[in-house]
């Protein structure tokens, strides 16, 4: 029994120390292959100063592939194509005639592995289409398959600039002091043209290109703390400074406060006559709120708002703004209740939390957008997108089939927790600002009543009200068996929002912004 | 020529081995079966049984967004944890009716519930009670609410409950009650009575 159980702890300790061996390395080279049917990455191996591939994981992916070996010959069938290469041999043959390698054939394993120089003539040979191989940065693409890409800045206050693609895109974003980075690995970006374009604007400075180990990346530099969102299917990325609030923010509020239906777009020195029509979205790929491998002072924007002064001071344009974060419920693969057959819940927060950032704007609020799209974002993502960019008024929408009107709901916590100073638990992160969600909520309840829109008001456990720390409500529309065609309405939808926003704007001397 | 002395107790020397190892292999089967016996031994729930009493559910309603209290006449075991699981049986034999004004899946259960002095209550559902779940804020909460004031105004000294599903921690019930935090039964019942 004992020899058995040494001889188990002598295999776990070999095979952990193994592990680190067997995974990949994030500096290992490899080659991304963008074509119409498969994208994919493959190792690239070094052989006596020459980078080599293996030509039956590169063929496989694209066509009915197969191989045979000996000791020195390697003969490779794709598709109807025949091809015969021999060992440590610059000659090959293929359909039968010669072709030359720029550096000798190699069988390790009875693989046949080519020299990556030779892939952008060695692939038409057999494909029987252009391929353009970016040899330095191990780029290969099969066909007409590039996106390409411009720029265009939009020099309205805030600047966003406008990133446009050919084909939807799905880059990793991250952020650092000054900069945005979007590194695109299985997207076929290709360079905009010029490696590098300066722009004439204060805050957003440049956008620079470059591509490396089989990746594109997009740079932009700036002086605020950027984020990004996506729109237009993910065809378009808009970059835009994060909204800032001030740290005192009632003394800098609208001479609106107070008076509720006016719809009044006195903003201070903001131009009133231009609310921001972008769409101001905390994207969930900026790395916001989950910072994954990076460290967080890299890759959270978070960092950048609490602790860059410089940032801070930029941001000075947007402090008279107070920051609202409408967050549509559900997302992605996560749909929410199932409204009708075919109808999800995900898909009618969107609508209506575009159309609520829209009422808001008018109303003198910078709006955040948590998604703009049909993207997945945890609850504790949100929170945090909520928490960093520290918003004076959080609203979560949500959509049930069953009721008949709408629902208001506050967090479900006792208002008088234990205090813990500046700190409190994250899942009672809510409590200081309890009391103050509760006016919002009395406010959007008495707006819709007064509009004689069928409303209650409750307090749910619904995440992640709790782990809000500026006061938050939660706005579920309801309308019953009998008008779920009212939950796609735009004119319903455009009711309650004006509504929510009225009674937002009621209340807005209430909503200060987080220490 | 070996002595005869010798070879006879070589022999019995190998006798005594064969004997050995027969009576080990035997004790090794006796050890096994006794072990198997242990892992077959399955608690089995004791039906329940006990002298009827008066209890109060609180019932859940959606069209009315509210919980009604409703006296119930149900048999109760002795001890206070089965007392507890049987309470909130009876309380999901009412959803799992047809037509029932808060309808929950047939399938639905209550695995156990673990009552942990001082004040915790532990209810441990079955993973077809959150799966089949209607999605919502306000069912979803109904249903929170309903479990947690049912347990708290039955068993003396419930102050604040968890709910788990298949034993562990779940983030939602069914994509919007929050089951990661403990519920403090005064504020359920204070934002009951709103």
């Amino acid at each position: 029994m004992t020899r058995k159980i040494l001889a188990i702890l002598s295999a776990t300790i070999a095979l952990l120390s193994a592990l680190p061996f067997a995974l990949p390395s994030a500096d290992e080279k490899h080659i991304s292959v963008y074509s119409p049917v498969a994208i994919y990455s493959l190792p690239v191996l070094e052989r006596a100063g020459h980078e080599y591939l293996g030509l039956l994981e590169l063929l496989e992916p694209l066509g009915r592939v197969s191989s045979q070996s000996d000791a020195q010959r390697w003969r490779l069938r794709y598709n109807a194509v025949d091809a015969e290469f021999v060992a440590g041999r610059t000659r090959a043959k293929i359909r039968g005639r010669d072709f030359d390698l720029p550096a000798p054939f190699l069988i390790e394993n009875a693989r046949g592995l080519v020299p990556i120089g030779s892939l952008g003539a060695l692939l038409p040979r057999f494909l029987g289409m252009a391929v353009n191989f970016h040899e330095s940065a191990r780029r290969l693409f099969v066909g007409d398959v590039a996106i390409q890409t411009s720029f265009r800045l939009d020099a309205s206050n805030p600047p966003r600039l406008l990133l446009n693609f050919t084909a939807p895109v799905n880059p990793t974003i991250s952020t650092e002091p000054g900069k945005l980075r979007m590194l695109f690995k299985r997207d076929p970006v290709v360079s905009p043209g010029s490696q590098s374009i300066s722009f004439d604007n204060n805050v957003i400075k440049q956008a620079s290109y470059s591509e490396n180990n089989g990746n594109a990346e997009l740079d932009v530099t700036a002086t605020e703390p950027l984020m990004a969102t996506f729109s237009n299917d993910r065809r378009t990325i808009i970059i835009l400074a994060v909204p800032q609030t001030p740290p005192t923010p009632n003394s800098a509020e609208s001479p609106n406060t107070g008076s509720p239906n006016t719809g009044s777009q006195n903003t201070g020195s903001q131009n009133p006559g231009q609310p921001n029509n972008g769409s101001n979205a905390v994207s969930p790929n900026t790395g916001l709120p989950n910072a994954g491998s990076e460290s967080p002072a890299q890759s959270s924007p978070a960092a950048n708002i609490a602790g860059d002064n410089g940032a801070r001071a930029g941001a000075n344009s947007n402090s008279h703004r107070l920051l609202a974060v409408v967050d549509p419920a559900h997302g992605g693969y996560e749909r929410g209740a199932a409204l009708t057959e075919t109808l999800a819940e995900k898909d009618v927060t969107l609508g209506f939390a575009r159309l609520l950032r829209h009422e808001l704007e008018i109303r003198g609020f910078a709006v955040a957008l948590l998604r703009d799209a049909d993207t997945s974002l945890t609850l504790d993502q949100r929170a945090t997108a909520a928490n960093v960019a520290r918003a004076g008024i959080y609203i979560t929408l949500h959509a049930d089939s069953q009721g008949s009107g709408a629902r208001v709901y506050t967090a479900l916590l006792p208002v008088e927790g234990p205090s813990n100073g500046v700190f409190h638990p994250w899942n009672a992160a809510q409590v200081p600002a309890l009391p103050v969600s509760r006016i919002v909520s009395a406010a959007i309840l008495a707006e819709m009543k007064k509009r004689e829109f069928p409303v209650r008001a409750s307090s749910a456990s619904l995440r992640p009200l709790n782990n809000v720390s500026m006061p938050a409500v939660a706005v579920e529309l309801a309308p019953g068996p009998a008008g779920i065609a009212d939950l796609t309405s735009a004119n319903y939808q455009q009711r309650v929002a004006s509504a929510i926003a009225d009674a937002v704007a009621s209340v807005r001397d209430r909503l200060v912004v987080q220490p | 020529m070996i002595p005869r002395h010798l070879l006879i107790g070589v022999a019995a020397l190998l006798l005594l081995v064969v004997s050995m190892g027969i009576y080990l292999r035997h004790m090794r089967r006796q050890a096994r079966d006794i072990d198997s016996l242990a892992a077959d031994a399955f608690p089995v729930a004791p039906p329940a049984s006990g002298p009827t009493e008066t209890v109060t559910l609180y019932v859940a309603d959606d069209a009315a967004g509210t919980l009604r209290a409703r006296s119930a006449q149900i048999p109760l075991p002795g001890g206070r944890q089965q007392r507890a699981e049987e309470l909130l049986r009876a309380l999901l034999r009412i959803y799992q009716q047809p037509g029932a004004a808060h309808p929950l899946a047939p399938a639905a259960d209550i695995r156990s519930i673990f009552l942990v002095d001082p004040g915790a209550a532990v209810i441990d559902l079955n993973s077809a009670f959150a799966d089949l779940h209607r999605s919502g804020v306000l069912s979803e909460q109904l249903t929170v609410n309903s479990l947690v004031e049912t347990l708290a105004v039955n068993v003396p000294g419930v102050q604040r409950v968890n709910i788990l599903v298949e034993g562990q921690t779940r983030e939602t019930l069914a994509g919007h009650a929050d089951l990661t935090q403990t519920f403090d039964v005064t504020t359920i019942i204070q934002a009951g009575n709103q």
